[in-house]
């Protein structure tokens, strides 16, 4: 094989192509073996996706291309897609217990999730609008699929099918806007596009209003949100640990890739439209979930808040709002997968609980758990010295340099509504009489606990290298 | 000079303290028993540490000290501290109270005491790093981050309504504080830092100052609390463990004085002067309004909270009034406060502990059997009213002085705050301690114990050395007061001629 061939480079996409043709491996030795090596292939697909981290970080520095520029490797990407493997590698993990009972013993699913984030580094890297659209439907059908892994459960099945109907309607709107911007450009390609959009013609703002269209449906913000809850609540937890995290990070990097790159030109058009998205999905995020009593829906309208602060850094359309973006982003991987590790520990006699009344007193019966669910909590309220703090920081200083006053203002005082329900999490752990001692807690969900609820408590010590290596990642855009 | 940096060892030490308490483990009773001690000892090393501070202080230079400063977050957002004439008082009352509240607590909770020591200890590092730190966002932290504890202190070991009650102080609390976030998210564009030394030679932008003084002033004016967004604090003050009312009356409150003072005064001069007005109207309605709440009330914690109020009010307009009596008059208002309305509170909790109610009609006769416990009610309900001889009377004078030579009318109404205090203060005393004891559930009341004695009669002590010699306080802070006063009032007539010119 000749990776130096001019224009087609196989190098960058080593990474990408490890991931794949391992995942069919493994898909081979499932289907010949049977479901007895679920568990096996669990753990190799893990061991796959580190390697795959490994490789992508070996690669040679600065900004690659191949494909014709339609795959970019850049800081950015690389920053992405590490962060994307750590989302799924640790998804994986939580789902080993899931995997173990007699309705899970799938051994599809763990490639599923490999596909699906093989999807989602196609995605990040995407240098133009067919790649861009290759990735995300890569991403989105494993996605359908593994909502729906809990074959006999009505919920799970409901989940799957409402997302994929929802999921192919935002893929032909995103379709329909990519062949508008074809149209009026000439190119797919997102260097070319930001050479020929210089001013906002009718039919340009146009294609550009459904592109972004179906990426707030990926992204879940409002007014594309309403699939969340219901595909939140009735897939397995494992999986909407899963959905809240790496594909979220994909999501984002292509919102942040396509806007910036591909329409530096006209800001102020899309600009527009990201503070009524972000306005609205923080506002929305806020509010719907103080009547929530399924802890499952009520993370649900919580990543739509959070989503809606990620795109406050982005509105700004500078530097600083990507850094913002990419730093929010990290920072809500860590928080959400902590706190999804901690709902998967809510078992009562073989059980999951899942309501918020099934929280009371956890700070007497579980005292490190319900600890670290306080902390990770008060964290996605943004208080300080927490971690989620700094996220909300780097993303509104970006929208104040940007002069987005009131996208801002709006922004920190639906984080004041968001910080009561939090608070009512916290409220019934601490202040409530406990409702009945938890089942032991599984080793592996421990780990993910620690790490996930450590990294929010001292990320204030150093937060450095975060903040570097983001800021590089950022400016690559540019 | 110093070759450690003495000011982070006072800020993290209680932390190291909670530290060790998260790691004894053992049986309930032994293992609560090892957390009060070590909580006490952290506290009072703490204590003696803080007191290297004021040993080795330099009253005579307005300049920051003990200044420590590493790479943190950016190039323009470090980790600096230090203090001055105007913070360090703070830092010593935090790190003196301490260790009361400590042995205040000591009886009186019993449930899930390692939890309540570690948050204790957690809270003074928050409180301390909110008055040593010279970096915006790094007070930020420090001073958004107390929220947490304190939280969980009303909200686990409180009162019946202690849910409603910890929710309310903790919104309240973050709806003022976002708002000033943003204003520092603003001054870091507008500087390129958040160093507050820096800042405060930075000129702000007219415009810029009055959106920003508008936002710290949210902040501070919940913190305070001014009137009209007062009323979380009778809920919390009500709620609280004894303990928590101490900290919260003695230390929280002074984090909105000692912001308006570190941040809006020096660095927004023409927004304060403008607003001026404002802030003098609302203290005196607070100081009027709810003095004549105070006379309502059926709890004593819930008048004690009222008054807090009221003194605060006084704060308020001296630090506004922008004079060099009125400033030094507010600094000392707070510091004498922070010891006479703790110690009130404690005094609350020894009957409390006894009669499990704040009811005041539940009271009457106390003197009967209770003399010690009279005596010492007495010394601290005169401090609160601010008769001469105790150190209440100094900060009122002070601030009125101030006050009188900026606005006649706004001193003239605030007196009267000073007669309404002694018409509730010696209201709830009577009712309290006088009479005859007549309610058959207070015939065995015990005086205090040799533990309570502890934990007052330092404070009685204090309360009349600063009533009769209040120059130690004076001093440490002149030299910083003076400086910003200069500053405010250069700023002032600058603004003043140049618009005389045109």
């Amino acid at each position: 094989m000749n990776f130096q061939s001019a224009g087609y480079q196989l190098l960058p996409v080593l990474p990408e192509l490890v991931l794949a043709v391992g995942a069919m491996l493994l898909l081979v030795l499932g289907a010949y073996r049977g479901e007895g090596t679920t568990r096996a292939i669990t753990w190799l697909s893990i061991a796959l996706l580190v390697v795959t981290g490994v490789l992508e970080l070996m690669l040679p520095a600065g900004k690659l291309t191949t494909f014709g520029g339609s795959f970019i490797v850049d800081d950015f990407a690389r920053f992405l897609k590490i962060l994307a493997l750590i989302g799924s590698a640790a998804t994986l993990i939580l789902s080993a217990e899931f995997l173990s009972t007699p309705s899970g013993r799938i051994f599809e699913y763990a490639i599923l999730v490999l596909l699906s984030t093989l999807g989602m580094m196609v995605l990040i890297s995407a240098g133009d609008l067919i790649m861009l659209y290759l990735g995300l439907e890569l991403m989105s059908l494993a996605l359908y699929v593994v909502a729906a892994s809990n074959r006999d459960n009505a919920k799970s099945t409901e989940a799957g099918l409402k997302y994929f109907v929802l999921g192919a309607l935002s893929s032909g709107m995103l379709l329909y806007g990519a062949s508008l911007i074809y149209g009026f450009t000439g190119t797919v390609g997102f260097a070319g596009i930001a050479a020929a959009v210089k001013t906002g013609s009718t039919g340009i703002v146009f294609g550009l209003v459904f592109l972004l269209a179906g990426l707030c449906f990926k992204v879940s913000a409002v007014p594309f949100h309403m699939w969340t809850p219901d595909v939140y609540e009735g897939a397995p937890t494992p999986v909407t640990a899963f959905f809240a995290s790496a594909p979220k990070v994909a999501a984002l990097a292509v919102f942040t890739r396509v806007t910036l790159t591909a329409f530096p030109g006209i800001v102020p058009q899309w600009q527009q439209i990201l503070v009524f998205v972000s306005i609205a999905s923080m506002a929305l995020g806020a509010f719907a979930a103080i009547g929530q009593t399924n802890i499952k829906r009520l993370m649900a309208y919580s990543s739509i808040g959070h989503m809606g602060f990620a795109l406050v850094g982005l509105a700004s359309g500078t530097v600083e709002g990507a850094q913002g973006v990419l730093v929010y982003i990290a920072i809500y991987v860590a928080m959400t997968l902590g706190s999804f590790a901690i709902i998967l520990a809510m078992k009562r006699n073989g059980q999951a609980v899942e309501e918020i009344k099934d929280f009371a007193g956890l700070s007497r019966t579980n005292p490190l758990l319900a600890f670290f669910f306080a902390m990770l909590l008060f964290s996605l309220a943004g208080i300080p010295p927490l971690a989620g703090f700094f996220a909300k920081w780097y993303v509104f200083v970006a929208a104040i340099k940007a002069g987005l006053f009131t996208l801002a203002v709006v922004g920190v005082l639906t984080s004041v509504v968001g910080a009561f329900y939090y608070l009512s999490i916290i409220k019934v752990m601490y202040f409530d009489e406990p409702a009945g001692k938890l089942d032991p807690v599984r080793v592996e969900l421990r780990t993910v606990v620690a790490v996930a609820g450590l990294f929010n408590i001292f990320f204030f010590i150093y937060p450095g290298p975060l903040v570097s290596v983001a800021t590089a990642a950022a400016k690559s855009l540019f | 000079m110093t070759t450690w940096p003495i000011l982070s060892v006072v800020t993290f030490l209680p932390v190291v303290g909670a530290l060790l308490i998260y790691l004894i483990r053992g049986e309930d009773e032994a293992a609560a028993r090892n957390a009060r001690w070590i909580a006490l000892w952290t506290t009072l090393v703490t204590f003696a540490v803080s007191l290297i501070l004021v040993w080795r202080f330099d009253a005579s230079s307005a300049d920051f000290q003990f200044v420590e400063k590493t790479s943190w977050l950016a190039t323009g957002i470090t980790y600096h501290m230090g203090v001055d004439g105007i913070s360090l008082p703070f830092v010593i009352l935090t790190t003196a109270l301490m260790p009361f509240c400590i042995i205040a607590s000591w009886k009186s909770i019993t449930n899930r005491v390692r939890e309540y020591m570690m948050a204790f200890l957690f809270l003074e590092t928050l409180m301390v790093g909110t008055f040593s730190a010279l970096d915006l966002v790094l007070f930020y932290l420090f001073f958004e981050g107390g929220l947490i504890p304190m939280f969980l202190i009303i909200g686990v070991w409180g009162g019946p309504r202690r849910v409603y009650a910890s929710f309310k102080f903790f919104l309240y609390t973050l709806l003022g504080s976002v708002l000033m976030l943003l204003a520092i998210m603003a001054l870091y564009w507008n500087a390129g830092t958040t160093d507050i030394p820096t800042l405060m030679r930075t000129a702000v932008p007219r415009g810029m100052q009055t959106w920003a003084w508008l936002a710290f002033f949210a902040s501070f004016a919940v913190k305070m609390p001014m009137w009209p967004v007062h009323t979380w604090l009778p809920d919390a003050h009500v709620e609280a463990p004894t303990a928590g009312s101490v900290i919260l009356a003695a230390i929280l409150l002074k984090m909105g004085g000692y912001g308006f003072l570190r941040f809006s005064l020096p660095m927004f001069p023409l927004a304060s002067h403008d607003f001026a007005p404002l802030i003098f109207t609302l203290s005196v309605i607070a100081i009027v309004y709810t003095s004549l709440v105070a006379l309502m009330q059926e709890d004593v914690k819930k008048l004690i909270a009222y008054s807090s109020v009221a003194h605060m009010g006084f704060v308020t307009m001296g630090i506004f009034a922008g004079t060099m009596q009125g400033v030094a008059g507010g600094v000392f208002q707070m510091i004498s406060h922070g010891i006479v309305s703790g110690a009130l509170f404690l005094c609350v909790g020894i009957v409390y502990d006894r009669m499990h109610t704040r009811e005041i009609a539940a009271y009457g006769g106390l003197v009967n059997r209770m003399p010690l416990y009279a005596f010492v009610f007495m010394v601290f309900t005169m401090a609160n009213v601010g008769l001469p001889g105790t150190s209440g009377f100094v900060g009122e004078f002070m601030v009125l002085l101030g006050t009188f030579k900026v606005s006649i009318p706004t001193a003239f109404f605030a007196t009267f705050g000073v007669i309404l205090s002694a018409a509730y203060a010696l209201w709830l005393y009577r009712k309290v301690v006088f009479g005859a004891m007549t309610k058959p559930s207070l015939a065995s009341i015990k005086d205090l114990t040799f533990r309570e004695g502890l934990t007052l009669f330092p404070l009685v002590a204090l309360t009349i050395l600063f009533g009769v010699y209040p120059k130690p306080v004076l001093d440490m802070s002149a030299a910083s007061v003076q400086q910003l006063v200069n500053n405010y009032n250069t700023a002032v007539t600058a603004v003043k001629a140049a618009a005389l010119l045109h």
